[in-house]
């Protein structure tokens, strides 16, 4: 991958995951959501007849699309300017935080008003825009809680999953000059004192920024999909619109964008119809911003659709329904991850977009039990991709690691049936001091401590299937 | 195998087999993997049937040997695993679709609780069938699963590089198993098995776990006892 060097590899997923592990607050508040839209989301798909049908359109559709993505592109290109907008191409973060940050400049804005967008957290635009003296506003309660307490989001959907109504009172008690004393943690008080918060902000502003969900390549039309309306207000309200959007984000037609606007909802928040769906296509005088720009970002997106397995993970619409059934989100939680996006998901798309070798621990972050690839709407195999992943990782990591020389070895034994079986013998005499009714209780050394730390260890049997077989039973 | 015999099926036991591969495909070793994978086509070849009583092994050699085989560029593996892989079954389907018995003549006075593997449940899509010949056995006591199907956190090597995970999850499913009242937990998959058989021994939880072939082969005569198992090739 070209881009290999460029991005600092990413802490460990273990340790990361044995802090977050250890926090019972964030275990509950996780359990409580990840299992409370999960019920939620089952029965929303139940009720549509030709689920199976919507997914294997989803996933077909945006498969032909990433096969032509070029063309489409250049097609949208064209349709975007046509209705008056500008289009940017940026290919890495950096490029693209440049011409979002020159365009706020030249407007002359101190702030600017963000819907939630994960491309934009993906190139840490916030943070450029800050060295440029400029303040980039949060409007999405969640994404607004995440930016008031200095985090980063730890679900692509539910920015601020992590933390309960208790933790979010208190810190609006400290932030924000709205919040009265006596603020309760009523979910419906703690959204009002946002929204005074935000509401001057709003129409004081004379720039916003948002990403996109879709953008139809024939007509030039961009897709906001959300449940607040802060996303509408942002890109309706200012009079410079500026949008950042990943290049696989596209489709081709107006008809394709029904499927994934019943695919989206029902996956994403267990909805019929998600509340807001903003649209917009160009510039209309007198009516909206009278300036938009979309800014086509690739950074990584195009080694990725190089990799034959690999480029699934482009069909993506950040429904977040993987990282809602994941054994492994719902205890650790996001941050573990150590990346914009977590979950499943994220254990295939970082080291894609950053290379392997700088997130070499985020494949074998699964137990591989598939409830990712069961629950998709857009049908990634995400264990496939995982498997495809860490043949990756073991082939970058070299032949002399520890445990690329025990696989060696425990394969040379399963390729010879004397040496196995003389093996078998060998491990019931090395065994013989540590195993008591027929289990191994004590520490074992190196990684299988990982194992004999919390479970026993059956020991092998005094006479193997084979042998017993061979004596003729 | 007693379970087999009663139902009159010849079982073969080729003594040149031993791993499909699963682990080190699964921990990234994909070359070591096909090796495995050659070895375990050419030992089964002769074989009718090919019948596992571990559903993820099937699910490695139904679900994955065709794209190592893909990968090894080797066309004599790819027609090698194409022609074998449809004959290669988890013991509920053979039982079930191809023998047609629910009822294998068990007795197994005892509270059981049935815990569906992933790779049973998912990429074998088991479904109702280990449920249905457990229902068939006399005398038991079948006892649902809160959460059956979370996974139990071993995964391979997860359990080891990712055992702190791992111990959370399994904790959880202690806990259903506990909460279900079974004294016996049973599974398609002796690797879920060891998994939960470990914390519960190592706990001195009072729940025991035994594969299903072993409670279908019970009868009156050891109301308690099991038979080994392994994978062996089958013909009527
Ligand atoms: S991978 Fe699939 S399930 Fe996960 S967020 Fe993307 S579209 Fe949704």
């Amino acid at each position: 991958m070209s881009h290999d060097m460029e991005h600092p590899p990413l802490s460990p997923f273990p340790a990361a995951a044995r802090l977050a592990l250890a926090d019972t607050q964030l275990r509950a508040n996780l359990r409580h959501a990840t299992h409370t839209i999960r019920e939620k989301r089952d029965a929303a798909v139940a009720e549509v007849d030709d689920w199976q049908a919507l997914r294997e359109s989803g996933r077909a559709i945006k498969e032909r699309t990433l096969r032509h993505l070029d063309s489409h592109l250049l097609e949208l290109e064209a349709s975007v300017t046509r209705a008056g907008g500008t289009v940017h191409w940026a290919r890495d973060g950096d490029e693209c935080n440049r011409i979002v940050a020159d365009l706020v400049r030249a407007h002359g804005a101190r702030e600017v008003v963000k819907a939630k967008s994960l491309t934009t957290e993906e190139t840490r635009l916030n943070a450029a825009l800050a060295r440029h003296g400029i303040h980039a506003l949060e409007t999405d309660l969640a994404q607004l809680i995440i930016q008031l307490a200095g985090e980063t989001p730890s679900h692509i959907l539910v920015p601020a999953i992590h933390k309960n109504r208790a933790e979010v009172r208190e810190l609006f008690l400290r932030s924000l000059p709205q919040a009265p004393a006596d603020l309760s943690d009523d979910p419906r008080a703690l959204a009002e004192v946002a929204r005074l918060h935000l509401r001057e902000r709003f129409l004081a502003a004379g720039v916003g920024i948002s990403g996109a969900n879709f953008a139809v390549a024939e007509t030039g039309t961009v897709a906001v999909v959300e449940s607040e309306g802060n996303a509408r207000m942002c890109t309706t309200l200012p009079d410079v619109l500026i949008t950042v959007m990943g290049i696989e984000k596209l489709i081709p037609t107006w008809e394709d964008l029904e499927v994934y606007l019943q695919l989206l909802p029902r996956s994403a928040t267990a909805e019929r119809m998600n509340p807001y769906t903003s649209l917009w296509t160009g510039v209309r005088p007198g009516d909206g911003p009278q300036e938009f720009h979309l800014v086509l970002i690739d950074n990584g997106r195009t080694s990725v659709l190089a990799d034959e397995v690999g480029r699934q993970a482009l069909r993506c619409i950040r429904c977040s329904a993987c990282l809602n059934v994941c054994p492994v989100y719902e205890r650790t939680g996001g941050h573990a991850y150590g990346s914009t996006y977590s979950g499943p998901i994220g254990a295939i798309l970082t080291p894609l977009l950053v290379g392997v070798r700088n997130a070499p621990t985020l494949p074998y972050a699964s137990s591989l039990c598939g409830a990712c690839y069961e629950a998709c709407p857009v049908k990634i195999n995400i264990p496939e991709v995982l498997l495809h992943l860490r043949q990756q990782v073991v082939g970058a990591e070299g032949p002399r690691t520890r445990e690329a020389v025990a696989m060696r070895l425990l394969a040379v034994l399963f390729g010879h049936r004397q040496l196995y079986e003389r093996a078998q013998r060998v491990g019931r005499l090395l065994q013989a001091p540590l195993a008591r009714r027929g289990m191994i209780r004590a520490r074992l050394p190196g990684p299988l401590a990982g194992w004999t730390d919390a479970r026993d260890l059956p020991a092998l049997a005094a006479q193997s299937f084979r042998e017993w077989w061979g004596r003729g039973r | 195998m007693e379970v087999l015999e009663r139902l009159g099926v010849t079982v073969e036991f080729p003594a040149t087999q031993t791993c499909c591969g699963q682990l080190h495909f699964n921990t990234g070793y994909g070359p070591e993997a096909a090796r495995l994978a050659r070895r375990f086509v050419e030992t089964f070849a002769p074989s009718e049937l090919v019948v596992s009583p571990s559903a993820s092994c099937v699910a490695m050699v139904r679900g994955h040997y065709p794209r190592l085989a893909a990968l090894s560029g080797d066309q004599g593996l790819i027609d090698a695993v194409a022609e074998l892989t449809p004959r290669v079954l988890e013991l509920t389907e053979l039982l079930v679709d191809r023998l047609g018995t629910t009822d294998v003549g068990a007795y197994f006075p005892h509270r059981v609780t049935y815990h569906p593997s992933c790779h049973g449940l998912r990429m074998l899509e088991l479904g109702e069938r280990p449920l249905n010949l457990l229902r068939a056995v006399r005398g038991i006591d079948l006892v649902e699963l809160p959460g059956a199907s979370e996974c139990c956190g071993f995964g391979g090597t997860f359990a080891v590089k990712n055992a702190d995970t791992s111990v959370a999850m399994l904790t959880d499913k202690l806990r259903a198993i506990l909460d279900s009242g079974a004294e016996v937990c049973t599974a398609t998959d002796s690797s879920c098995l060891m998994q939960i058989g470990g914390a519960l021994s190592r706990q001195r939880a009072g729940v025991r776990t035994m594969h299903l072939a072993e409670i279908l082969a019970s009868r009156e005569q050891h109301a308690a006892g099991g038979s080994p198992s392994g994978s062996a090739g089958a013909s009527r």
